[in-house]
């Protein structure tokens, strides 16, 4: 009972939001220098399915840009899910469909006139597993110009040498960078992924569970690194390490069996759940 | 005896029989390199790989035959490889699963399992008659492709499927369309297997002789292709040629032109065992 009427509570919440924001900005397209109060991301009522599995159900979240959401929950809940609807990734599985709609920047991403493939140039994804391609390193972070035909030597020199400082690898492998990214240790391959994904300048990266395979100095680069990414870019990590979220999230989203049970500023998801689900999982009693 | 002696007694009595079975294949196939090493060794030299075939046994060799097996490798390499490596990816990356793709799928398993002489008779009535290609080069080269395609493909298919999903994935997440995935990420990744596919392909295709005899490839060519229009014969023909002749002389030099082959067969197995094992230390996800 509570569950719903909190969901509904905040669904009105946001929905207000997405009005006034459209109604300030509806008459007038520049509205860049107050752009600030727009929600970079938006999902209204969204539900999701694999084939007759309803996996996500109404799902209502709006997320400020230039912060960092944690999703978190237990395994199979819905999390991975949730966070591809938001480059589309799940389009690649059959019989995946989802209802609701998805702004990024106030657009709906689902709209017939996104192209897919612009869309996940505007939201990058960094992998559980660490996934660098089995070529250099220079290839890896170049692989994302290239294929949206940028071939200029000096500025995919430029564009490497950039990402691979602002994911914190450049000092490590400068000398190396025509080495094979197999070779790297986890952790680099993974801060190596991070690159990859911002050398196409991105506004939104997607974390599923990024640090799960990596040991805890690993982790606490990638996380320092988070902070440092939030400046630049939106941020939503899937994690399972509940202190992580505490240090990294602004808000954390509690997902549950396909519903997103509660939303809100990390502090108060940690310290004060309202929901009794919350309540038990973040106090570790199931996960 | 209790229930563990005989599981012993079976694991052992099988493990001596499959020993046996392998050493039996192993023995045989020694003891007929063995002959034919005596047979023809003494046989090969230079004059053997340049000398056109002759009348008298120790004048004959092996130049048209040899010029003829490139000819038709080269021709045949360059139609099945491409046209292969497109229906693999097709059959893996492209096609719905349903029940056209499984239809295909059975039928070039099926494929792979047809006597080559009935790929024979497939091209003389297609290419020879049908396409008026004549017994060239290139209606023997379209009926070894023809043949040696359900391996390429087979083998492409199941290199590409061992391309994780997270390279794939990869390649999407930053915006790269299907084509520049498949293209850019998965066959350079599968590339290995697909190779040793190719090899090993060719390499079954160098030893057929059926087929090439009913497109009408030449049991006696007194001169080299110029073009894939050309007459021809191919080292498998000319060996069979020779086997037939009544005299011992001959005989030798089939010893001989054997030892070609086999020596051809061996190297083109073992580079694709070589490829295959480099490829696998390289390639780990
Ligand atoms: N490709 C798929 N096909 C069918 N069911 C899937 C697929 N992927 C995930 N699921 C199911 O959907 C549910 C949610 O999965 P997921 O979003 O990966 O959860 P989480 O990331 O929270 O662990 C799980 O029950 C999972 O088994
Ligand atoms: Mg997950």
């Amino acid at each position: 009972m509570e569950t719903i009427r909190i969901e509904k509570k905040m669904k009105t919440n946001t929905e207000k939001q997405h009005e006034i924001v459209s109604a300030e900005f509806m008459p007038d397209e520049n509205f860049s220098t107050k752009r600030k109060v727009m929600n970079k991301i938006e999902t209204k009522n969204v539900h999701c399915w694999y084939g007759d599995f309803h996996v996500l159900r109404d799902v209502t979240i709006a997320i400020e840009p230039n912060t960092v959401t944690a999703l978190i929950g237990p395994s199979g809940c819905g999390k991975s899910t949730y966070l591809r609807a938001f480059n589309r990734m799940n389009d690649l599985i059959d019989g995946f469909k989802l209802e609701g709609d998805v702004l990024i920047d106030g657009k709906n991403i689902y709209d017939k006139q996104m192209h897919v493939n612009e869309l996940r140039k505007n939201v990058g994804m960094v992998f559980q597993k660490p996934n660098p391609f089995p070529k250099s390193i220079y290839e890896n972070v170049a692989y994302g110009l290239r294929v949206n035909g940028i071939n200029d030597k000096k500025v995919i020199d430029e564009t490497v040498e950039r990402s691979l400082k602002q994911a914190a690898l450049w000092n490590e492998v400068k000398d190396n960078l025509h080495k094979n990214a197999l070779g790297l240790s986890g952790g680099q391959q993974q801060r190596l992924c991070i690159a990859r994904a911002i050398a196409i300048q991105p506004s939104v990266i997607l974390m599923d569970e990024a640090t799960s395979a990596l040991d805890p100095i690993s982790t606490g680069k990638i996380e320092d690194l988070i902070a440092e990414l939030k400046k630049d870019y939106t941020i939503m990590i899937v994690t399972h390490n509940m202190q992580q979220a505490v240090r990294v999230s602004d808000k954390t989203a509690f997902f549950f069996l396909g519903d997103m049970v509660e939303y809100n500023n990390t502090k108060e998801i940690f310290n004060n759940p309202q929901q009794e689900h919350t309540r038990n999982y973040v106090g570790g009693r199931f996960g | 005896m209790n229930n563990e002696d005989i599981k012993t007694l079976k694991n052992n009595s099988f493990k001596v029989w499959a020993v046996f079975a392998t050493s039996i294949g192993l023995v045989m196939l020694g003891i007929l390199l063995v002959k034919i090493g005596m047979d023809g060794m003494h046989r090969i030299s230079m004059q053997f790989f340049t000398s056109l075939p002759s009348r008298r046994a120790e004048e004959a060799g092996i130049f048209t035959a040899w010029v003829g097996t490139l000819w038709i490798m080269g021709t045949t390499a360059l139609i099945a490889i491409p046209v292969g490596i497109g229906a693999g990816i097709y059959l893996e990356e492209y096609s719905k699963k349903g029940w056209w793709s499984s239809f295909l799928e059975i039928n070039i398993s099926n494929l792979a399992g047809v006597p080559s002489i009935i790929y024979g008779l497939l091209g003389l009535e297609v290419f020879v008659r049908l396409l008026h290609m004549g017994e060239s080069i290139l209606a023997g080269s379209f009926t070894l492709a023809l043949l040696i395609l359900p391996i390429v493909i087979v083998s492409t298919r199941e290199s590409i499927k061992a391309v994780p999903k997270t390279l794939r994935e990869a390649s999407y997440a930053l915006g790269a369309s299907k084509w520049q995935t498949v293209w850019m990420q998965v066959l350079p990744a599968a590339a290995g297997g697909v190779m040793t596919g190719i090899i090993l392909a060719l390499s079954r295709a160098i030893g057929e002789t059926a087929p090439l005899i009913v497109v009408g490839a030449l049991t006696y060519v007194p001169f080299t292709p110029k073009s894939v229009f050309d007459s021809f014969t191919v080292l498998p023909i000319q060996i069979f040629n020779w086997v037939s002749r009544p005299q011992a002389e001959f005989l030798v030099n089939a010893a001989a032109g054997i030892i070609v082959l086999v020596a051809i067969t061996i190297v083109m197995n073992g580079s694709a065992v070589l490829l295959r094992n480099r490829w696998q230390k390289n390639v780990k996800w």
